[in-house]
């Protein structure tokens, strides 16, 4: 299962990755972006508002981009587009609490254990397929994560999964911005370490401690330093000279005055203690616990301290810490008053995050509604989103999904979702648009084997240009491409479990 | 949750002869008699209101007006419905606790040919997976050696071994066993024209035509060693065989090229799977394909050949950027409808357990409810020589059931009973444990 050759890959993550080579074609696949529609009525659906129940044969009314009305029957005004949903079920858009997709390669800067310099949104990746896939099960927000090789990772970013928009249009407006905290085997690097490599800083689970805290030492002197500086300029002192700029604390500072997130990977009960201790030292607060498998055995704790917890469904002993993971874990934290997402950390994951919130039925009694929470308003109070999404109510973006079975079921297929009003994903459409697809594909890649062909035959024919082609090396390039393209089974490595360097970018996750 | 396991252990209490078929033993007990059951036999429509009973381990009747043996167990099934246990046929089960702890991991033995060693030698009987993977209704497994999963060694045979075929309950690998020589598994080689160099930390691409040269030798490796071991098997048959100088691995593939035990072939690539197809036709050699991520690509030589297909987990990506984003999704179906025959496999242990739930999100995308049933039950006993005794809930057959209160296909499905050769058999695990533990553990003071 790839999710985990993630582990292995963050061997590879440390400091390389394979950049995503994704051509603009794929942009078009499937669904054509439809301009937005300023008023939608969405009929007959089986609303689960998650916020004040299910409306069980219901209207949906959206205008620009947000939720005008629900209820009974709703009038449709006469510049309407009717989505006739009878036999549908309408939740929230899914909200994913922890994600790696669209980001151009490695989600990990793994040459240092403090990287709070790095930025994820710096890297954002609007053509990476992840996002059509992801958007296709029904999820319109992610939090995009650093990956977790570092005590203290890179900066982070919430997005939407606008599809078809240029990068700079994916970030959620006006989410707080966060940061990835590490704790246990992965900053530590107790799966990683190659022969003959120098350990890095912190090899023990003492030493993650002691890296967080001087970090925030650090950060905390330099704050002072900048307070003092800002007191002396308001005081009216002209020569007052500003601290050195320093881009690795400026986003620990933030942490400290409460303007940026701290969403910490964590599995094992002792380091989320260690870690609200060094929150309460410092007077910060920890916003999310991710992962957290091991959550369940400290949930009161995590309670108190009024931090969330996102974790996965179902996942266990991939590694030393998770083995004692429990798929009762969120159902559990639920009970103690926790409050609980379900994350991915996988783009294939994301796809069924209605499926994985179901399981907490089965396992732990939780209810319908209490499940669906778990991938929609819980994650949007925990990315401090859910005034704008996470339920259907009056007010709220039109961050919709449409399936054709209750959610809670692996019979659930997504039929459309909307972001902001604006239909990104029709099932319908995608499926229509497949042959014509395909089609194109086929002509392209004949296309290029015709030229390849005509450029062989012209080389066989002329042999003296052999000089010609001395002078300009760069074009045989070009002509081994196509070769492969004419494979295109045979142009990547194997994806079979064992391999990590097929998705070596996408490490850190777990 | 914690209702149904205090009710749980109350039929148990009720039931008192049960009580020591509550664990792994497996022991002969009194006749045991499901009642009021909605029976989904898979060998005909459903019974409703059915009863079956288990004698010895095994099916002794099924049917709407079964007569009850005096003295039998009774246990009321009224609103429940019964299946034969899921069949899981692909699993690191009991060969692998731990992925990233390499101490704890005995999936791939190093070298290019091992068809000697064989999974259930390394099958740990208390490892913490059988009685999780139990709980989800997965009565049985193939334990697969080098079959993916975890393994930070990365190491790549060709023949990785032999596969065993176990019960998930037993106190001893001999008591779990179903075949302990169920298939030979070949990990048919890949063209890798990107590497992953763990000394530099970087990756290594290479030439696509160096690439398949590799790969081209290795194929001819693997034909090679199957020439030696027909003349290896030849010779033992032959007047004189019983002289001739022994060779463990040698012999261990004698029943492979006597087409007794079939080549369970780990490819995904349409060029493979094409190769190993006409490679298993030209030396008549019986092949299931695992993974066929692209065997829509094949299909109709698949089905020419009539070569059965399981499948790695629905809910994977697609193998390509290109390709439709359900492609995983409604592959079963278009495979079904070409008449090929599949299963479904986890292809690992401790996600065994969405065994199900793949096979629902296929049925979500076209392949009929039977079918995707089927595909974790009948099919894959059929597919490795066990539907005499496994996959249906017919007479006569070993009584590996399950009692669900839905769906065992649906994610939120419990499994009341498992019964495994007759025995109802505890869905108690670790995680139940913890959960049970941490439930009651006394609200923490702050």
């Amino acid at each position: 299962m790839k999710l985990r050759t993630n582990i292995l890959c963050l061997a590879a993550a440390l400091a390389f990755g394979i950049a995503g080579s994704i051509s603009a074609r794929e942009k078009e696949i499937g669904v054509s972006v439809d301009a937005a529609t300023p008023v939608i009525l969405i009929r007959n659906a089986t609303i689960l508002t998650v916020s004040h129940g299910t409306i069980d044969k219901g209207d949906i009314l959206i205008k620009d981009g947000k939720i005008a009305a629900v209820g009974g029957t709703l009038k449709a005004p006469a510049d309407a587009v009717v989505i006739d949903a009878a036999g549908q079920f309408v939740t929230p858009g899914i909200i994913d609490c922890h994600s790696h997709i669209a980001v151009d390669g490695s989600v990990n800067e793994g040459s240092v254990s403090v990287s709070s310099m790095v930025n994820i949104a710096d890297v954002l990746d609007s053509n990476d397929i992840s996002i059509f896939r992801d958007l296709a099960g029904g999820v319109t927000t992610a939090n995009i994560l650093h990956g977790s090789a570092n005590s203290i990772g890179g900066q982070t970013v919430v997005i939407k999964l606008r599809w078809g928009q240029p990068a700079a249009k994916l970030p959620f407006e006006g989410a707080l911005p966060g940061i990835k905290f590490a704790l246990g085997e992965n900053p530590k690097r107790s799966n990683f370490r190659t022969a003959g490599a120098p350990d890095r800083y912190p090899t023990t689970r003492m030493g993650v401690e002691e890296t967080i805290r001087s970090a925030f030492t650090e950060a905390r002197d330099y704050k002072k330093s900048w307070d003092d500086y800002n007191k002396r300029v308001a005081a009216g002192e002209k020569n007052a000279i500003p601290p050195r700029r320093n881009l690795k604390l400026d986003p620990l500072v933030e942490v400290l005055e409460g303007k940026r997130y701290v969403h910490s990977h964590c599995y094992r009960e002792d380091e989320i203690l260690m870690l609200l201790r060094v929150a309460k030292e410092f007077g910060f607060h920890v916003q999310t616990f991710q992962h957290v498998l091991e959550g369940y055995k400290v949930a009161d704790e995590i309670a108190a301290a009024g931090s969330g917890a996102s974790t996965f469904s179902d996942w266990w002993a991939y590694k030393a810490e998770a083995y004692d993971a429990i798929p009762y874990n969120a159902a559990l934290m639920t009970k103690r008053g926790v409050l609980v997402s379900i994350n991915s950390d996988d783009a294939a994951e994301a796809t069924h995050l209605n499926q994985e919130a179901a399981k907490t039925i089965r396992y732990g009694g939780l209810t319908h509604d209490e499940a669906l929470k778990l991938v929609t308003l819980n994650p949007a109070i925990q990315l401090g989103i859910d005034k704008r999404v996470g339920s259907i109510d009056v007010g709220k973006d039109a961050d919709l999904a449409i399936y054709n079975h209750d959610p809670l079921s692996a019979y659930a297929v997504v039929q459309k979702t909307l972001i902001d009003g604006r239909l990104y994903f029709d099932r319908e459409k995608d499926l229509a648009g497949r042959a014509a697809f395909e089609k194109e594909k086929k002509d392209l890649l004949e296309k290029a084997k015709k030229k390849q062909d005509e450029e062989k035959k012209a080389g066989a024919k002329k042999p003296e240009d052999k000089k010609a082609e001395e002078k300009k090396p760069d074009e045989k390039k070009p002509e081994e491409k196509k070769t492969e393209e004419k494979k295109p089974e045979e142009k990547k490595p194997e994806d079979k479990p064992k391999p990590p360097q097929s998705d070596a970018d996408e490490g850190g996750a777990l | 949750m914690k209702r149904h396991f205090l009710s749980f252990l109350a039929i148990i209490a009720a039931t008192s002869v049960l009580g020591a078929g509550i664990c792994n033993a497996q022991s002969s007990a009194a006749d045991v008699a499901i009642t009021h059951a909605k029976i989904f036999t898979l060998a005909g429509a459903p019974i409703e209101d059915g009863t079956v009973v288990i004698h010895d381990g095994k099916i002794a009747a099924v049917g709407a007006g079964v007569t009850i043996p005096a003295g039998a167990q009774v246990i009321d099934a009224k609103g429940l419905q019964v299946y034969p246990g899921l069949f899981d046929p692909v699993t690191q089960m009991g060969l692998s606790e731990i992925g990233a702890v390499s101490a704890t991991v005995d999936t791939t033995e190093t070298g290019l040919f091992n068809p000697d060693v064989t999974a259930a030698t390394a099958i740990l009987p208390s490892s913490a997976h059988i009685p999780v993977t139990r709980a989800s209704g997965i009565t049985e497994v193939i334990a697969a050696p080098s079959s993916g999963g975890f393994d930070s060694r990365n190491a790549t045979n060709l023949v990785g071994g032999q596969a065993s075929a176990i019960h998930l309950a037993g106190w001893t690998a001999e008591e779990m066993l179903i075949n302990k020589r169920a298939a030979m598994v070949v990990d048919w080689p890949g063209i890798e024209t990107r590497s992953f160099d763990i000394s530099t930390l970087s990756t290594k691409e290479k030439a696509f035509a160096d690439a398949k040269k590799e790969y081209d030798t290795k194929v001819n490796e693997l034909a090679d060693y199957i020439e030696q071991a027909r003349h290896y098997a030849q010779a033992l048959q032959s007047p004189g065989g019983s002289g001739i100088q022994r060779d463990v691995k040698l012999e261990a593939m004698a029943p492979v090229i006597r087409g007794e035990m079939p080549l369970l072939v780990f490819a995904d690539k349409a060029r493979q799977i094409r190769d190993a197809v006409e490679f298993c036709d030209k030396q008549k050699l019986k092949m299931i394909l695992a993974g066929g991520t692209e065997a829509w690509k094949e299909k109709d030589l698949l089905r020419s050949k009539g070569v059965p297909v399981i499948l790695k987990p629905t809910l994977g990506e697609p193998p390509e950027e290109d390709d439709a984003y359900d492609r995983l999704l409604t592959q079963p179906e278009e495979l079904h409808a070409a008449g090929i025959k599949i299963a479904f496999g986890s292809f690992d242990n401790s996600f065994a357990r969405r065994l199900g739930q793949d096979a629902a999100n296929a049925v979500a995308h076209g392949l009929p409810y039977e079918e995707g049933l089927k595909a974790v039950t009948l099919y894959p006993a059929q597919m490795f020589g066990l539907d005499s005794q496994l996959g249906t809930v017919e007479t006569g057959k070993t009584a590996n059931l399950i009692v669900t209160n839905g769906d065992p296909l649906d994610v939120t499905t419990d499994v009341r009973y498992v019964f495994i050769k007759g025995q109802l058999t505890s869905t108690d695990n670790k995680q139940k444990a913890l959960y049970e533990k941490y439930l009651s553990r006394p609200k923490a003071a702050h």
